[in-house]
């Protein structure tokens, strides 16, 4: 058990991080959060870079240009895959969140099982759909 | 209902309007390479961040809507998705408060802001 030196619901960031032996879902849970922090941060910028089409061609080119080049296209090659994650794990919680894939309730006799063990392959498929939707990006980005 | 858990519907309600926005503009912005469609860019020759399709696609009024509802709907899931998580390390009554303020207020402001370039975006690419 993570260590709350005496302040409940305090864990901090490793409260985040920290998976531990909670299995895979619990990883993902941590991915989701980061993703989901890169993206917001990326969107509140592009909001204001790409506004430059309202006033003209030539500020349209400069906004351009002042995010061109290698370390540009890298951060948004990982901006892509993070949306691909995001956009695919996302719709598998909306699915858990919905009460699909989860399993029926049982009663908690020993040996007890987990809901976790019957929602393991739509975490699997979120991850497959995600690669692929990466794949293409990939291909897509850099395939030239 | 209460009001966090309306929150919490209006932002699973976000996040599918975003799948499907989104999903539209990284068809057209990042996978163009591949699936190249006329339709989202116009010049299949050049790049879509060039000005040649950004004005074709500006010119249609479904593609200035969609901007808008992606930009409220990113807005408003992406915020009240970090205020959750800032909520988490449990800050003060007031703390939450404040946070909360400045969020909405963000938020607000970044909506006006992008509903405006949306708009006139589209109103200069209408002249060319």
């Amino acid at each position: 058990m993570l260590e709350t030196k005496g302040r409940p619901n305090r864990l901090g960031l490793w409260g985040w991080l920290g998976g531990g032996r909670w299995g895979m879902e619990r990883y993902l849970y941590t991915l989701h959060r980061l993703t989901g922090l890169g993206l917001l941060a990326y969107f509140l910028l592009h909001i204001v870079v790409t506004s430059a089409r309202a006033f003209s061609p030539e500020r349209w080119k400069a906004a351009m240009d002042s995010v061109s080049g290698l370390p540009f296209e890298v951060g948004e090659y990982l901006v892509f895959l993070a949306f691909a994650f995001h956009a695919a794990n996302g719709i598998r919680l909306g699915i858990i969140e919905l009460g699909f894939g989860v399993g029926k309730p049982i009663e908690p006799v020993y040996p007890y099982r987990t809901s976790v063990d019957v929602q393991r392959p739509l975490a699997i498929g979120a991850l497959v759909v995600a690669a692929a939707i990466a794949i293409l990006g990939t291909l897509s980005m850099w395939g030239e | 209902m209460m009001k966090d858990q309306k929150l919490w519907t209006w932002h699973l309600a976000a996040g599918a309007v975003i799948a499907l926005f989104l999903g539209l503009h990284m068809l057209t912005m990042h996978v163009d390479g591949l699936i190249p469609i006329r339709a989202l860019n116009v010049a299949s020759d050049q790049r879509a961040i060039d000005w040649v399709n950004v004005v074709a696609r500006g010119k249609s009024t479904f593609f200035a809507l969609t901007y808008v509802v992606l930009l409220g709907a990113a807005l408003f899931h992406g915020l009240y998705g970090l205020r959750n998580i800032l909520f988490e390390l449990n800050p003060s009554a007031g703390l939450k408060k404040v946070v909360g303020a400045v969020l909405l207020l963000a938020g607000l402001g970044l909506f006006a802001f992008g509903t405006w370039a949306a708009v006139a975006g589209h109103m200069l690419a209408r002249t060319f």
